[in-house]
């Protein structure tokens, strides 16, 4: 199984890299989006099917805003020339951050076998504290419910910020129409 | 362990991505690459070897569930970390419109250049 994980983040990280360093703007989208839907196979193989569906379709409305905003302009690359200083910046950052985490993951527990101090109680009681079947639905309406709260008003926070920001074009067409119909000259 | 290397270089990709373009999307897409990455690595710590999902079967043996089951509460954590991520790349995507339709440019060192 693990051998199957491996094989999928390796076609991940060609997508990912295509994704980076293509020119069209088209494409390095669609790539992104092979990376998206990766991520959603090895949800459903890491046994979490919840996750697989909400990915899916996370990942095609991403998809929708993204080529709305590249095809609405001009999808030509403008690396014209190669800006060294943060070429060679990003790359120091990068080794300097694969380092700490190959040091820090020799600590961890070893892949396929997690520390579950909490999460024991919540599989071998929660279908009597909860009367929920599904396990991952009552730690999100139940044991967890605040946090679900706060991330509820974030993502209503980032809706309401783009909202506000696409709209300000309309509120002006709206005033203009007035002008016109009250026959105020301008 | 192996595993855990190869999420974190897709990390580190996004972390380049995000520092060394200059066009905005592609910023962008670095950013999306850093939030599949991080979910995907959280879902990652809590796998067991033969796990079954965290859905009580009505013919399931209760000491097995509770002995085999990967980890919920990270499920739990990373499904709302998901949908804030849409939210998020909604509100990216709506400030690189309004930069494009003040500038005609994406490029990110010629929108740093030009005033008002």
């Amino acid at each position: 199984m693990e051998t199957f994980f491996i094989i999928m983040l390796v076609l991940m990280i060609i997508g990912a890299i295509i994704a980076v360093e293509t020119k069209n703007m088209l494409s390095a989208v669609i790539a992104a989006g092979v990376v998206g839907f990766g991520v959603s196979v090895l949800f459903l193989f890491l046994k979490a099917p919840d996750i697989a569906i909400t990915q899916v379709i996370v990942e095609v409305l991403s998809l929708i805003i993204l080529i709305r905003v590249t095809t609405k302009a001009d999808n030509e690359a403008i690396e014209r020339k190669i800006d060294s200083f943060a070429n060679i910046a990003g790359l120091v950052f990068v080794g300097i951050f694969v380092g700490f985490c190959i040091w820090a993951f020799v600590d961890m527990t070893p892949f396929g076998t997690p520390l579950m101090r909490v999460s024991q109680h919540y599989l071998s009681a929660g279908l009597e504290e909860t009367g929920a079947a599904n396990t991952v639905a009552a730690v999100i309406l139940d044991y967890r419910a605040y946090d679900t709260l706060g991330e509820a008003v974030v993502i209503f926070t980032s809706i309401l910020g783009a909202f506000v920001i696409l709209r300000s074009r309309g509120k002006k067409k709206i005033y203009e129409e007035d002008y016109v119909k009250v026959g105020i000259p301008e | 362990m192996v595993v855990y290397i190869l999420d974190m270089v897709i990390l580190v990709i996004g972390i380049y991505c995000l520092i060394a373009k200059r066009h905005l999307i592609k910023k962008i897409i670095g950013m999306v690459l850093m939030e599949y990455s991080v979910n995907l690595f959280l879902i990652l710590i809590g796998y067991r070897h033969n796990g079954i999902a965290p859905i009580l079967m009505p013919d399931e043996n209760r000491v097995h569930f509770a002995q085999y089951g990967v980890d919920p509460l990270p499920q739990a954590l990373v499904l709302t970390s998901i949908v804030i991520g849409l939210g998020t790349l909604a509100l990216m995507a709506a400030y690189a419109m309004r930069l494009y339709e003040k500038y005609r440019t994406f490029d990110m060192s010629e929108i740093r250049r030009l005033k008002g």
